[in-house]
């Protein structure tokens, strides 16, 4: 097969994956909200103030929701439409609180990505390059003690230290790139043919450039779209205790809440990009690398 | 053992025998108010000072230490246990079982794992009594966080399915449970063992995220996560450096099963 039609098969084989694993988490948590404890019950009902049709009207408006099939397949139509429902706890329509809080979502955890990947790649590459034991120390050791630190502390010390909530995310992160990273350029250092390459004199730029990065690479790759599903969970943390109007504290609150049709909205959306993140990240390192793919 | 392990294995058992011994070292308890000193500084009488509510600060740290140290290694238990159900079974079976039970696990590892937590804590009702929100905090650690052993031990056992001695075991005769029981369960504890250890800091931590967040275990009773929520009304660390103990309790345990886990083998 000729390799751009290889590469079309395997981005539709992607999001073949990517709707049926999406439409499967989305029945999975509609049907987990509907076997919830206390589903049914609607805290506006103890509202003296109501007469019994005004509850019976409240039931009936709920009535969609009792069979799980019949409301994942109402909600899928809706979907369809543009409509994702309504928040119980806030009252407000989900696709405007989708849209008014994913961009601030995508720029604190975006920024934060960016932020962690610069820190650790500089720092893994520059004790790949050194070698120096005391370099190799300290990394290990600040990335070991980030990793030792909940995220939720790593948010509440940088609402603290008035920190930006992006750092937090950016130390959440860091850590975790940094080991793994680490470990492939120090694998990728130690193959016998850079050290042949070392031997004819060879810079260490084009080693970099030329050896060690085609072989590393496409895990690196890999693990940038992991990163993504990571900082996603870390957004949950930091938007919440720093005060950033994101999807993470909208998770938040749905949790606090039990704000269940929400909750489905978001375990949907969240599952979608960690998916497309991959799913991206697997066709780019096919891009780069046919042949090994 | 080298002498980083070694230390660690010291750390991580002087800080749990601390914490068994809680009743003897603070016998005023975990929940006793002292209202006449709220917010009190550290003394002689109370170590580490008290919270807002007047409670013996101290004795609240050995009691969540104690918490959470034992019920951490139950959870990771559970989901060592539900791991080597689902990918153990699945990989020696393999052909559609292991394909489905792949897709399950990738289901579960494309939500973010504190997500993932938040959503099913919040599907459990949350005014319940202390004891029931530590039964329901841990158990949900327990019961979502075996996906990531399931894939290893599935990659495992699908491994030994076509190895030798299990086709010579087969030629032999032995089929179904007791092929799995005899002869591909024990091989696969080396794994299983890794995946137990390896949770257990990864669910110290996750409780403490759900704690923080006031998803965790309700109070009276303390944990690692509600006893780090205090750091929420901290303005500066030079005012009540004392406040941050739990924190550095904590960091120092994860370190330390961070090295006991480094410095051991553990197979991939």
């Amino acid at each position: 097969m000729l390799p751009w039609k290889m590469l079309l098969w395997k981005i539709a084989r992607h999001l073949g994956a990517i709707v049926a694993l999406v439409l499967l988490g989305g029945l999975l948590s509609a049907t987990l909200v509907r076997l919830a404890p206390g589903f049914d019950a609607d805290e506006r009902e103890l509202d003296p103030a109501l007469n019994a049709e005004s509850v019976h009207a409240l039931r009936q408006s709920r009535a969609g929701e009792h069979n799980i099939l019949s409301f994942y397949t109402g909600y899928l139509r809706g979907a369809i439409h543009g409509d994702l429902g309504t928040s119980h706890a806030l009252g407000q329509p989900v696709q405007s609180l989708l849209r008014e809080r994913w961009p601030v979502t995508v720029r604190v955890a975006g920024v934060g990505l960016l932020l962690a990947w610069l820190l650790a790649s500089t720092l893994a590459f520059t004790a790949c390059l050194w070698r120096a034991p005391a370099f190799e120390i300290l990394g290990i050791s600040v990335s070991g003690a980030f990793l030792c630190i909940p995220a939720a502390v790593l948010a509440l010390l940088s609402v603290i230290l008035n920190a930006p909530g992006y750092l937090a995310i950016a130390l959440i992160v860091f850590p975790k790139i940094y080991r793994y990273s680490r470990n492939l350029l120090a694998k990728a250092y130690a193959l016998p043919h850079i050290t042949a390459a070392r031997a004819r004199g060879l810079g260490e730029a084009r080693i970099l450039g030329c050896h060690v990065l085609p072989v590393a690479g496409p895990q690196m790759i890999a693990l940038a779209g992991i990163t993504v599903s990571i900082a996603l969970g870390a957004s949950i943390p930091v938007e919440s205790l720093c005060g950033l109007p994101g999807i993470g504290q909208l998770a938040w609150q749905a949790a606090l809440s039990r704000d269940l049709p929400l909750l489905v909205n978001l375990t949907v959306l969240v599952t979608l990009v960690t998916l497309l993140a991959n799913s991206g990240a697997d066709v780019m390192i096919y891009m780069l690398s046919p042949h090994d793919a | 053992m080298n002498l980083a392990r070694k230390l660690a294995c010291v750390v991580v058992v002087s800080v749990c025998a601390v914490s068994l011994a809680a009743n003897w070292l603070a016998p005023a308890g975990y929940a006793r108010q002292f209202r006449e000193a709220p917010n009190a500084p550290p003394s002689r009488q109370h170590l580490l000072g008290t919270d807002e509510i007047g409670r013996d600060r101290f004795a609240r740290v050995l009691y969540g230490t104690r918490i959470s140290l034992l019920l951490a290694p139950a959870a990771a238990l559970v989901s060592t246990v539900l791991a080597a159900l689902v990918g153990g079974l699945a990989g020696y079976l393999g052909g559609i079982w292991l394909r489905l039970a792949r897709g399950f696990t990738d289901l579960f590892l494309s939500l973010p794992w504190l997500f993932l937590l938040i959503t099913v804590r919040a599907l459990l009702p949350l005014n319940v009594s202390p004891l029931v929100s530590v039964l329901i905090t841990f158990l949900i650690l327990g019961l979502l966080g075996w996906a990531a052993s399931a894939r290893v031990l599935s990659t495992s056992a699908d491994a030994l399915r076509n190895s030798d001695f299990v086709l010579q075991a087969r030629a032999s005769g032995l089929h179904g449970p007791r092929l799995f029981l005899i002869h591909v369960l024990p091989n696969l504890k080396p794994v299983l063992y890794a995946q137990f250890w390896i949770s257990i800091p990864v669910f110290i931590l996750s409780e403490a995220n759900l704690g923080i967040l006031g998803l965790g275990v309700a109070e009276p009773l303390p944990s690692w996560g509600s006893l780090l929520r205090e750091l929420e009304g901290l303005i500066s660390f030079r005012e009540e450096p004392w406040r941050l103990v739990p924190l550095l309790l904590l960091i120092v345990v994860l370190t330390s099963f961070q090295t006991l886990l480094s410095s051991e083998e553990v197979p991939a």
